[in-house]
């Protein structure tokens, strides 16, 4: 008996092994780098299933990623657990950068500070690293970071449009001149992000900036608001992640600040930071990239293939699928496979490695008749990156809660900046290209 | 100066909040000597607990059902009972195996405890935001505001209330009940608490089973300012300043630092911020209670000792 228990489990990884080395076995490793556990969890938990089901619906429903008839490769997702922490983030991307057969593919950090650890390290690892509307915003210069890539927009597109926003509002942009614009942001490498080009935007159009930081997790910010109550800026824009997002939107509804003119970024955004106010955050806005909403044919794939099908990393959460982080989750494994199917048609071959991703990335261009094609109709702005732009359109719509949902109110996306954040773009990565003794490519 | 005014009640209020986590430290310090690290994590777990049976979700499916879903009172009552059980399940599993070890290795145990209930919140309830609604008032209070300009949040009232009389039901539990006194006794020395016939393990329950139903009031009003979440651990590191300035072993040491913490950080933050980059109330309050440290080591209210030596 105990000869026959030892027996099955080698007899089962013999055969493993023997169908790992048959033809079409390939498979396309994509590293998750979640965060399911910790402080940050109810925001790690909508991305990460909206970034799994995806590939897993893929794998389900078409057989992995094709590059035709009978030749397909599926993906392998493995899950790594960073607790939004930026040391555990880079043990992980040490962990799966070489699990075989494909080693990680490309890395999605969802975490400006791993971005930030990552940047030296996948250059040199020859793996691409998509920062999807997070990270180092002057990663988008191509001729430095090769290896980097942050589509659809940077935090300095978004914060220019958001102040194009906020001059729409005002009547015109020249109206912005002696207006008070403050800025609550998380005291991290994150939410200190966008501050250069408020700074510079502030100088361009004369309105008063200021910062205003809370620090880790934010669960306390009375201080805070306090001097936002004496200080009563014309608008909030805020930087917040996690808990901070649900207390600020609190304590602006406390002090009665107008809903209408506090405005967050992305990830500010989504259900969980306005449910604990529910009601009484009604006209708050956050800037975004993408619908909300279940009510396309690749949500209904997922609940088809994914849910009904019991391959969901948390079946639990189908009543969620379409909220804002979930598709957020989402349209980043899109842009992904997207990118990966491009690096297979450029190098005629499934068998991919991050190197060929990289190239996949730098020539991915998914317009509207492919989002299409994809099930994605209307979900979100068509994305084409150079070699050149690492950033491609760095649009940016505006939503807003109306008490039960998300809503886009802007009229289209808003165009960035480009006069001030593309100067910001070639000061700082020159500086890092300086720094860091590279030569920028010719593109 | 109506600022001012504000500036100070609102850090008196949130000091009070830090006071209500500071409790439940004191309590299990007092009757135990050990420094309770899961005390934050308890005040997470109970708030949990009581938004899941206050929504009806089914424990490890994280589904909803709303015919399960309780009225508010048996909610409380219900988490209460379940705090109750922890404190005998961490007695007779945990803390009956380690009377007379060093307080060192209790306090490794509280470490690992932290972990343990953390995930067993994660498993149980699941990690998602959870609104608390037990029909707490929110806002600032109209009336001040709207006569007299003043911003005084009405939740903080009510846990300045709460605060009040839990001190003052602890104050009497301490020093008039039989229990009480036996509690000061196994603090003060577990071998001769037990040569007097008081029963440790009962003594260890009934504290712990304390310390979770304060761990409750802190996690129904810290959850109803920001929805229960997973951040709710770490408001323990609101309490550790609270705690250096007030004193470990002391009820109203937990008061009236968790006061001084909250009206001096806001000041600070306030005031000081602006001119050196802001974000320095986290940082300040610690400094506070580290220059109280240097002149009185046990705290305002602190027991001091004195050893032979």
């Amino acid at each position: 008996m105990p000869r026959f228990r030892l027996m099955k489990p080698a007899t089962t990884a013999a055969l493993a092994v023997m169908a790992a080395g048959t033809a079409g076995a390939y498979e396309l490793v994509i590293p998750a780098l979640d965060f399911r556990t910790g402080p940050y969890a109810p925001n790690g938990i909508p991305f990460a299933n909206g970034y799994a089901d995806y590939f897993t619906m893929l794998n389900e429903r078409d057989g992995g990623l094709c590059l035709k008839e009978g030749e397909c490769a599926k993906f392998k997702i493995v899950h790594c657990e960073t607790e939004y922490n930026t040391q555990k983030g880079v043990e992980c991307y040490e962990k799966t950068k070489g699990e075989p057969p494909s080693g990680g593919l490309v890395y999605q950090p969802l975490s400006t500070g791993i971005t930030y650890q990552l940047i030296p390290k996948a250059s040199v690892d020859e793996i691409p690293v998509f920062s999807m509307g997070y990270g180092r915003t002057s990663a988008t210069n191509g001729r430095v970071f090769k290896w980097i890539f942050n589509p659809p927009a940077t935090y300095w597109s978004q914060a220019s449009a958001l102040i194009k926003y906020i001059g729409d509002r005002e009547g015109g942009i020249e109206n912005l001149k002696g207006k008070k614009i403050h800025l609550l942001y998380h005291n991290s490498a994150y939410g200190r992000e966008p501050i250069r080009t408020l700074e510079a935007l502030a100088k361009k159009h004369g309105f008063e900036f200021n910062g205003i930081a809370v620090d880790h997790p934010g669960q306390e910010q009375k201080s805070a608001w306090l001097r936002i109550r004496r200080e009563r800026p014309d608008w909030v824009l805020m930087w917040g992640w996690g808990v901070m997002n649900q207390v600020a939107i609190k304590e602006a509804v406390s002090i009665r600040y107008p809903m209408d003119r506090f405005i967050g970024v992305w990830w500010s955004g989504s259900e969980n930071d306005v449910r604990p106010s529910g009601e009484a955050a009604k006209g708050y806005l956050s800037g975004t990239f993408h619908a909300r909403g279940a009510d396309f044919p690749a949500h209904r794939d997922i609940i088809k293939y994914v849910y009904d099908g019991g391959k969901a990393v948390d079946p639990a959460f189908k009543d969620r699928v379409g909220e804002v982080l979930y598709n957020r989750g989402l349209v980043a494994a899109m842009w992904t496979t997207e990118a990966i199917r491009t690096a297979m048609k450029m190098h005629n071959t499934i068998e991919v490695r991050g190197k060929h991703v990289r190239d996949g990335f730098e020539n991915l261009d998914v317009d509207e008749a492919r989002l299409k094609e994809l099930g994605l109709e209307g979900f979100t702005i068509p994305v084409k990156i150079t070699c050149e732009n690492h950033e491609g359109p760095g649009k940016v719509a505006i939503q807003q809660w109306d008490g039960k949902s998300w809503n886009i109110v802007s009229e289209g996306y808003y165009e960035p900046d480009r006069e001030v954040v593309n100067r910001l773009i070639k000061e700082d990565s020159e500086k890092y290209a300086k720094d860091n003794n590279i030569t920028p490519r010719d593109c | 100066m109506l600022f001012f005014v504000e500036t100070v009640i609102s850090g008196l209020l949130a000091g009070v909040m830090y006071s209500l986590v500071a409790l439940g430290f004191v309590l299990i310090f007092k009757a135990s000597g050990v420094f309770n690290f899961a005390q934050g994590v308890m005040a997470l777990f109970a708030g949990l607990t009581l938004a899941g049976f206050l929504s009806g979700t089914v424990p490890f499916t994280h589904q909803i059902n709303p015919a399960l879903a309780m009225p508010p009172w048996l909610a409380i009552l219900a988490t209460v009972g379940v705090m109750i059980l922890l404190a005998i399940l961490i007695e007779r599993l945990v803390l009956r195996h380690l009377i007379n070890q060093e307080p060192i290795i209790l306090f490794m145990m509280t470490l690992g405890l932290a972990y343990v209930l953390e995930g067993a919140g994660d498993l149980l309830w699941g990690s998602d935001v959870k609104v608390l609604d037990l029909g707490l008032p929110s806002g600032a209070s109209d009336w001040l505001l709207d006569n007299y300009g003043l911003y005084v949040d009405k939740l903080e009232v009510v846990a300045a209330v709460v605060a009040a009389v839990l001190v003052a039901v602890l104050a009497i539990f301490f020093q008039r009940t039989r229990i009480g006194r036996a509690l000061r006794a196994v603090a003060d020395d577990h071998q001769a608490a037990l040569s007097v016939g008081i029963s440790l393990n009962t003594i260890w329950a009934i504290v712990w089973a304390a310390a979770g139903i304060v761990a409750l009031v802190a996690g129904i009003m810290w959850g109803a300012k920001s929805g229960i979440q997973f951040s709710l651990s770490l408001i323990a590191l609101k309490a550790l300043p609270v705690l250096i300035l007030g004193g470990f072993d002391s009820v109203p040491g937990a008061i009236v630092g968790g006061l001084i913490i909250g009206v001096g950080e806001k000041v600070a933050e306030v005031y000081l911020g602006p001119f050196v980059g802001g974000a320095i109330e986290n940082w300040f309050a610690y400094m506070l209670a580290l220059a109280f440290l240097l002149v009185r080591p046990e705290g305002l209210f602190g027991e001091k000792i004195i050893r032979r030596v």
